[in-house]
């Protein structure tokens, strides 16, 4: 059957994973962007949901919700202990964007814990991502 | 922390319950949103996803994300071991490995 060849489901999972972490990371960004622009806005659910109408935290939501699509689709197929763990590698990629993009400073033990993280996704993404699949 | 953890088992639960998704045409995506969004696992989920991203919206509003970021990561922990328990998902030493790195990375990058 073809859904479970665990060559074509490796690659679906890493093409999903992809999109799930570029949406996460963008999506965040631009949230924290906007709620830091609209600085205090008190504890009122109806604050809250007038700051969705801010520019930025409607971009943000947008793409959390295509973060939330991939997100679901992976579930359907992969473990949460798969996913969860593999798309961590957002925390780096976080990083780097702070470095490329807005000229932020990476100490030492920001390296280090990217190399941490790096290491760690990389330890699970060579497990099957579904248990089904594991020997 | 905690709606995160439930929204994601519940997801992870009620995804798995309908199967997985391999057509991804806008039609066939279409009705699998639409049999997704009976499924009370599912329901639960985005409700408890509702309450972690307004907690977290309200969190950057008054935190740094040097905060909001390592306390996301705290999730890991109880959602693996959720994961092998209720999901029963196997979970070898690689995963607990990378999962325990990951955990001391994001420690390490938030500082």
């Amino acid at each position: 059957m073809q859904a479970t060849d665990p060559r074509r489901l490796r690659a679906k999972t890493q093409f999903w994973a992809i999109v799930s972490v570029l949406s996460n990371v963008a999506g965040n960004s631009a949230l924290t962007y906007g709620m830091q622009a609209l600085g205090g806005i008190g504890n009122s659910p109806a604050a809250l949901i007038g700051a969705l109408f801010h520019p930025w935290v409607a971009l943000g939501v947008t793409l959390l919700i295509v973060w939330t699509f991939a997100h679901m689709a992976l579930l359907s197929w992969a473990d949460l202990s798969y996913v969860m763990p593999v798309t961590a590698i957002g925390y780096v990629v976080t990083a780097f964007a702070g470095k490329f993009f807005l000229g932020e400073f990476v100490s030492p033990m920001r390296w280090a814990g990217i190399i941490l993280i790096t290491a760690g996704v990389t330890l699970v993404g060579h497990t099957e991502p579904a248990s089904e699949l594991q020997k | 922390m905690v709606s995160t953890t439930v929204g994601d088992v519940f997801r992870s639960l009620g995804m798995r319950h309908h199967g997985e998704i391999h057509d991804f045409r806008p039609g066939a995506l279409g009705s699998a949103l639409a049999a997704i969004a009976r499924n009370w696992m599912v329901i639960v989920s985005t409700c408890a996803m509702a309450v972690s991203f307004f907690s977290f919206m309200k969190l950057v509003s008054i935190a740094p994300m040097t905060f909001a970021v390592p306390m996301s990561a705290a999730t890991f922990i109880p959602e693996t071991l959720l994961a092998r328990y209720l999901l029963r998902e196997q979970v070898d030493w690689r995963r607990w490995t990378g999962i325990a790195l990951i955990v001391v990375g994001v420690v390490f990058i938030a500082q």
